[in-house]
C-alpha cells in the first residue's frame, strides 16, 4: 500500500511541476521593467572579420562599461546569416537580449512588429539628444512619420576598391567614375584567369543593395509614394538589367560569382582575383585576410554620368548598423545607458576605428582619426550621395524577394542563357507577386 | 521510476477478472485509477511536446500573423479559411509556387527513397557473404549515417562549388565529360545534386535495416533453395525479398517520411532560398513564413502538408496491410 501511495504521489507532483513549468514559458507579452538592474544581454552584429575579432574588441569596451555603472553586460556575437531570425524569434517568444544590433535597412521593418523600444524625445534625451546623430544616419532609423526604432551604431558607405598594380599592368592610370568606363575598364582586366568586378550574385542583401543605387540612378524607385511595391516600373528593370549585365553582357564578372553567398568575392580580391570590388567599408576585412592598404585604392562607386552627388546621382545606399533596445528588457534602465555609452564620444571613436566604419554621431565624426583617405572617400559619400532604403514595413520582405530575383537572374547569365529586358522583368513581377498584398 | 515495478505488480493482480469477484472491495476506484495516475506525466509530456505545438501550428494557421502580430499573437485577426484559400489557388502566384515545390518534392522523393531502398538493399545482400573485410566495409557504409547532418552537407557543398569545387574538377577537369564547369548550386542542376547528397545520407539507414531484417532470414531455405537448384537471382527473388516485407514496409514508409519532410539538406545545401528547380516544401514553407514574415500561410502550408502525409501514410498501410494477408492467408 504504502508504495502504491508513493508512486501515485510522485506521479501527481511530477504531473503538476511539468504543468506549472509549461506554463512558466509564457510570460511574455507587456512592456519592459527594472527587473534585474544587474545585468544586461548584448547581441552584436558580426562586424569584425569573424565572431572572435568582434568578441575581442568589444570585450574590453564591456569591461569598461561595468567598471562605470557596475551593470555585467553578457555579449553574445551573432553571425549575419542568423540574426534577423534570431530577432524575429525573441519578438514572438517575448524572450529575447536587452540590447542588441539591426541592420539599419531592417528597421522599418522590425519598427512594424513592436518588439524595440522608440525613441521618442524623452528617451532620446537620455542620450545626449536627436542632435548628436548624423541626418543620413538618422533617415535609416525607422518610417519617417514615426518615433526612430533604433538609433545609429557604425556607419558604412559603398565605395569602389581597386587593385592597383592590376590596374597599373593593363594601363589604367584612374579608377573609373562612370559605369561605361568601368565597364571598359573591367574588359582590359577580364583576362587570364583574372576578372575585372566581384559579386556575391547568391546573397539577396548584397544584390538589393546594388540594384537600388542602379534605380536611383535610373531614377526610379521600388515603392511607391503611398508604400505600395513598384518592382515592374521601366526604371528598375533597367538598373536590374544594367547589373546583372555586368556578367550578362559585358562579361567582367566572373560566372562563378553568381553562387557566391559568404563574402567570397572579398576574399577574391584580397587574393588579386579581382581587380575591382564593390563593397562597404571593406578596410579591416581586407587587411585580416592579408591585404595591405598600399596595394589597393578606394574610389567613390561609379555613377551614369558627372559626378556624385544627390537625386539620380547618388552611388551609396546609407549602410550601417543600428543599436536597438528591446522593450521586453528586464533593466530598461539599464539598457538607455548602455546605449548612451556605446554612443558615447570615446567609444564611438574606438568601435568606429577598430571596424574601419564611420561614427554616425557628429562629434565623433570630425576626430582626425577618420580622415585618412579611405575614410574620407566613405564620409564624403555618406554626407553627400547615399540613400537611406525604402524605410517602409515591407523592406525585410522587399530585401528577400527582390534580391532572390537577382539571385536567379545571375544564375541564368552564369548558365550563359540571355538575360533580356523581358526575362528581367518577369522575374521582377513574380517578386512583386510575393509582397504582402496591400 | 524505482515505484513502478512494484506498482505494476499490483495492477497485475488488480485484473477485471479479479475486481468482477468482489465488486464492492473497498478502495477499487482507486486501484482502478491507479495506472491512469500512473499513465500522467507521460500524458503531459506528450501533450507538451506533441499536441500543443501542432495545435497551437492550426490555430496559427487560422489567423494573420504577420509581422505586425509576432509581438501579440492574441491581437492578430482571425482570417478564416483566407490562409488555406491562397495556399491551394493555383492560378494565382502563392498556390502556383506551392503546387510548384510539392512537385518537386514529389520526383525528388520517389527518386531519393527509390535509390536508397535499391543501394541499401544491394548492399546488405552482398554483406551477407563472409569474407575478408566484412566488417571494415560495413563500417564504413554506415559512416555518412553517422555523420553530423551539417558537416556532411556542408562538405557536399564545398565539393559542388563551381570554380574550386572537387566535383567538376573530377567532371570536367580530368574526365572532360562537360564542355565547361558546371552550376551545381544554382539553377537546373541542383535538383540532381540535393538528390545525390540526400541517397548519399540515407542510403546506409536502408542497408542497417535490410541488413537486420536478412538476419532473420533461415539458412535452411537457402539451402533448400540450393538443393533444388534455384540460383542466386531466383533465391533473391523467391526467398529473400519475400522474407524481407514487413520490413521493407516500414522501411519505405520511414524513408519517404523523412525525405519528404527533409529540411537540414536542402537549408545547408542552399541557404534559406532554394532555387527553383530543387526548391523542396520544408523550405518552401519556411521561406513562407519566416522570410516574408507571414506565419498564418506558413502555417496553413504546414497543415495541408500534414494531412497530405496522414492520408499517404493511411494510404498506404491499409494498401501494403491488406496484401500481406491475403499472401499470409
Amino acid at each position: 500500500m504504502r508504495s502504491i501511495r508513493a508512486a501515485a504521489v510522485g506521479a501527481v507532483t511530477m504531473s503538476l511541476a511539468l504543468a506549472a513549468s509549461a506554463c512558466g514559458g509564457g510570460s511574455s507579452t507587456g512592456g519592459g521593467s527594472d527587473d534585474s538592474p544587474k545585468t544586461l544581454t548584448y547581441w552584436a552584429s558580426n562586424q569584425g572579420a569573424s565572431i572572435a575579432v568582434d568578441k575581442k574588441v568589444l570585450q574590453p569596451e564591456l569591461d569598461k562599461f561595468e567598471k562605470q555603472t557596475g551593470v555585467k553586460v553578457k555579449l553574445e556575437v551573432v553571425p549575419w546569416s542568423d540574426l534577423l531570425n534570431r530577432i524575429l524569434t525573441a519578438t514572438t517568444s517575448g524572450q529575447g537580449p536587452d540590447v542588441l544590433n539591426i541592420g539599419n535597412t531592417w528597421s522599418a521593418s522590425l519598427q512594424a512588429t513592436g518588439a524595440l523600444l522608440p525613441w521618442n524625445a524623452e528617451n532620446f534625451a537620455k542620450i545626449g539628444g536627436k542632435d548628436r546623430f548624423v541626418d543620413s544616419a538618422l533617415g535609416s532609423t525607422g518610417a519617417s512619420d514615426k518615433d526612430p526604432a533604433a538609433v545609429p551604431l557604425y556607419s558604412m558607405a559603398y565605395a569602389l576598391y581597386y587593385n592597383k598594380k592590376m590596374f597599373a599592368e593593363a594601363g589604367i592610370s584612374k579608377p573609373p567614375t562612370t559605369w561605361d568606363e568601368l565597364v571598359a575598364d573591367g574588359r582590359k582586366l577580364s583576362k587570364d584567369g583574372k576578372w575585372g568586378l566581384g559579386a556575391e550574385g547568391s546573397n539577396p542583401s548584397e544584390n538589393i543593395h546594388h540594384a537600388f543605387v542602379f534605380a536611383r540612378q535610373h531614377g526610379a524607385e521600388f515603392f511607391t509614394a503611398d508604400g505600395k511595391a513598384d518592382f515592374t516600373n521601366d526604371g528598375v528593370v533597367t538598373a536590374v538589367k544594367q547589373y546583372v549585365d555586368l556578367m550578362a553582357k559585358d562579361k567582367i564578372i566572373a560566372p562563378g560569382n553568381a553562387e557566391y553567398a559568404q563574402n567570397q568575392s572579398v576574399s577574391d580580391f584580397a587574393k588579386g582575383k579581382n581587380a575591382m570590388l564593390l563593397w562597404q567599408s571593406a578596410a579591416a576585412n581586407l587587411k585580416s585576410q592579408g591585404l595591405s592598404e598600399d596595394d589597393y585604392g578606394i574610389a567613390p562607386v561609379p555613377v551614369q554620368s558627372g559626378t556624385p552627388g544627390t537625386g539620380d546621382q547618388i552611388n551609396s545606399m546609407v549602410a550601417g548598423i543600428n543599436l536597438a533596445v528591446f522593450k521586453n528588457t528586464h533593466n530598461t534602465d539599464g539598457a538607455t545607458k548602455f546605449v548612451k555609452f556605446m554612443t558615447s564620444d570615446a567609444e564611438q571613436k574606438i568601435l568606429n576605428t577598430a571596424y574601419t566604419s564611420i561614427p554616425p554621431v557628429k562629434t565623433a565624426q570630425e576626430d582626425p582619426a577618420f580622415n585618412s583617405p579611405a575614410n574620407a572617400v566613405l564620409k564624403d559619400t555618406l554626407a553627400k550621395s547615399a540613400a537611406a532604403l525604402p524605410q517602409v514595413a515591407d523592406e525585410s520582405q522587399f530585401e528577400t524577394a527582390v534580391g532572390t530575383a537577382i539571385k536567379e537572374l545571375f544564375a541564368t547569365a552564369a548558365a550563359g542563357r540571355p538575360v533580356s529586358a523581358d526575362t528581367v522583368k518577369s522575374a521582377l513581377q513574380k517578386a512583386q507577386q510575393q509582397m504582402p498584398a496591400k | 521510476m524505482t515505484t513502478t515495478a512494484p506498482a505494476a505488480a499490483d495492477v497485475r493482480k488488480d485484473s477485471p477478472g479479479a475486481a468482477a469477484r468482489d465488486p464492492r472491495r473497498p478502495g477499487r476506484i482507486r486501484r482502478i485509477g491507479l495506472p491512469y495516475l500512473l499513465l500522467l506525466p507521460a500524458l503531459f509530456l506528450e501533450l507538451l511536446v506533441h499536441l500543443v505545438p501542432m495545435v497551437i501550428g492550426i490555430v496559427m494557421s487560422f489567423k494573420e500573423l504577420t509581422q505586425f502580430y509576432i509581438r501579440d499573437w492574441g491581437a492578430a485577426p482571425w482570417s478564416g479559411l483566407r490562409n488555406y484559400r491562397m495556399s491551394v489557388d493555383f492560378d494565382a502566384p502563392v498556390g502556383e509556387a506551392l503546387l510548384h515545390s510539392f512537385l518537386v518534392t514529389i520526383a525528388f522523393t520517389v527518386l531519393s527513397v527509390g535509390l536508397c531502398w535499391l543501394i541499401g538493399t544491394t548492399a546488405a545482400v552482398y554483406m551477407q557473404e563472409t569474407f575478408r573485410g566484412r566488417g571494415l566495409l560495413r563500417a564504413l557504409f554506415l559512416v555518412p549515417y553517422a555523420l553530423p547532418v551539417y558537416a556532411a552537407v556542408i562538405t557536399w557543398v564545398f565539393m559542388f562549388q563551381h570554380d574550386n569545387g572537387l566535383v567538376n574538377h573530377v567532371l570536367h577537369d580530368q574526365l572532360h565529360l562537360t564542355d565547361k564547369p558546371s552550376f551545381w548550386l544554382i539553377g537546373d542542376n541542383s535538383f540532381y545534386a540535393l538528390l545525390t547528397v540526400s541517397v548519399w545520407k540515407g542510403w546506409p539507414f536502408a542497408f542497417l535495416i535490410v541488413m537486420a531484417g536478412l538476419q532473420n532470414i533461415p539458412g535452411e531455405l537457402y539451402e533448400a533453395a540450393a538443393l533444388d537448384g534455384a540460383g542466386r537471382w531466383q533465391q533473391i527473388r523467391r526467398i529473400t525479398l519475400p522474407s524481407l516485407r514487413p520490413v521493407n514496409q516500414v522501411l519505405v514508409l520511414v524513408l519517404f517520411l523523412w525525405t519528404f519532410n527533409d529540411f537540414n539538406t536542402p537549408y545547408v545545401l542552399f541557404g534559406k532560398t532554394a532555387p527553383a528547380a530543387a526548391d523542396l516544401i520544408s523550405v518552401h514553407i519556411y521561406q513562407a513564413s519566416f522570410v516574408t514574415w507571414n506565419f498564418g500561410t506558413g502555417s496553413a502550408m504546414s497543415v495541408l502538408l500534414l494531412l497530405f502525409l496522414l492520408v499517404v501514410t493511411g494510404v498506404y498501410l491499409v494498401l501494403t496491410s491488406r496484401g500481406r494477408r491475403t499472401s499470409d492467408v
